[in-house]
């Protein structure tokens, strides 16, 4: 049951992460690997808020371990960072690494804030 | 790293999809059932290998989270061995980046459970091991990510000559 719940929500978030990364790249260019950033920070700050809330530990599951596992990617952030530095553009480097931390877990704290001080936590 | 390999493949930034890259840019509208198929089953089988090995290490909610600490490194290693070779290759199969990259290293390595992880800890009052954690990941990735990539670089010959990702996508 826990297997199923994880592949049907990663059976989402893949392919999520593909067409948000093209959308945003369409919009914003694809020198800076804002759309990976942005899966990332928006999967972190979904995860925060989904923990937030008094959950079942299925849809923790299904929508944690599935979907927001799979719609975010540390594989595809770290290369994009190995490829900005191995092309001398350490600052964008530099950029894509600490800001894809620090925005993530801000993104993860603002989450968890905001699902305990809704009314229903 | 893939000073040998000239053309649009050292454009990219993105091994996910890059758009600089035309090849990426044509595969979605000439095959968007195959290649969303594709990065959704990888993404499936990604995601219940992470699942499993999580369930499979032990791990104590207090301390450092070593479960997706050696997702994340290992999935970052195999993410450069997998662009290495198909760097190396003049005409790399359709969906083997899809599949591979996007799908089932992407769907393997998570970026959101870190950060709730590194964010538990500072609420749990031990930010000193919330801040190892996310700096022993980010180092740990880029090396691992780097050694993955330049091995392999290094040990497969290129397929085809030069011009890797220059041919349309086509069936």
């Amino acid at each position: 049951m826990t297997a199923l719940l994880v592949a049907l929500g990663a059976a989402v978030g893949a392919p999520l992460r593909y067409l948000a990364d093209r959308a945003v790249q369409d919009r914003f260019g694809a020198r800076f690997p804002w759309g990976t950033l942005t899966v990332n920070v928006a999967g972190s700050l979904l995860l925060g808020f989904l923990l937030g809330l008094p959950l079942p530990p299925a849809a923790g599951v299904l929508l944690g371990t599935g979907l927001c596992g799979a719609l975010t990617t540390y594989s595809t952030a770290s290369y994009e960072t190995l490829r900005l530095a191995t092309a001398g553009r350490f600052r964008p480097a530099a950029a894509n690494a600490v800001l894809g931390v620090a925005a993530a877990v801000a993104a993860a704290a603002l989450g968890h804030l905001a699902a305990t001080a809704l009314p229903w936590a | 790293m893939g000073e040998r390999v000239s053309g649009p493949e050292q454009r990219r930034v993105d091994p996910d999809v890059d758009l600089a890259v035309p090849a990426d840019r044509a595969e979605l509208p000439a095959h968007p059932a195959a290649v969303l198929a594709a990065v959704s089953a990888g993404g499936v089988l990604g995601a219940l290998a992470r699942a499993g090995l999580s369930a499979a290490l032990p791990h104590d909610p207090a301390g450092f989270p070593w479960p997706t600490f050696a997702v994340n490194l290992s999935g970052c290693l195999l993410i450069g061995v997998l662009m290495a070779v198909l760097t190396k290759r003049a005409d790399p199969p359709v969906l083997a980046r899809p599949f591979l990259g996007v799908g089932v290293l992407g769907g393997y390595t998570t970026f959101a459970t870190h950060a709730v992880e590194a964010r538990q800890l500072a609420a749990d009052g031990a930010p000193t091991t919330a801040l190892a954690y996310l700096a022993a990941t980010l180092a740990g990735a880029l090396l691992a990510v780097w050694v993955g990539y330049a091995a392999t670089d290094r040990l497969t010959p290129s397929v085809g000559g030069t011009g890797a990702g220059q041919r349309a996508v086509r069936r």
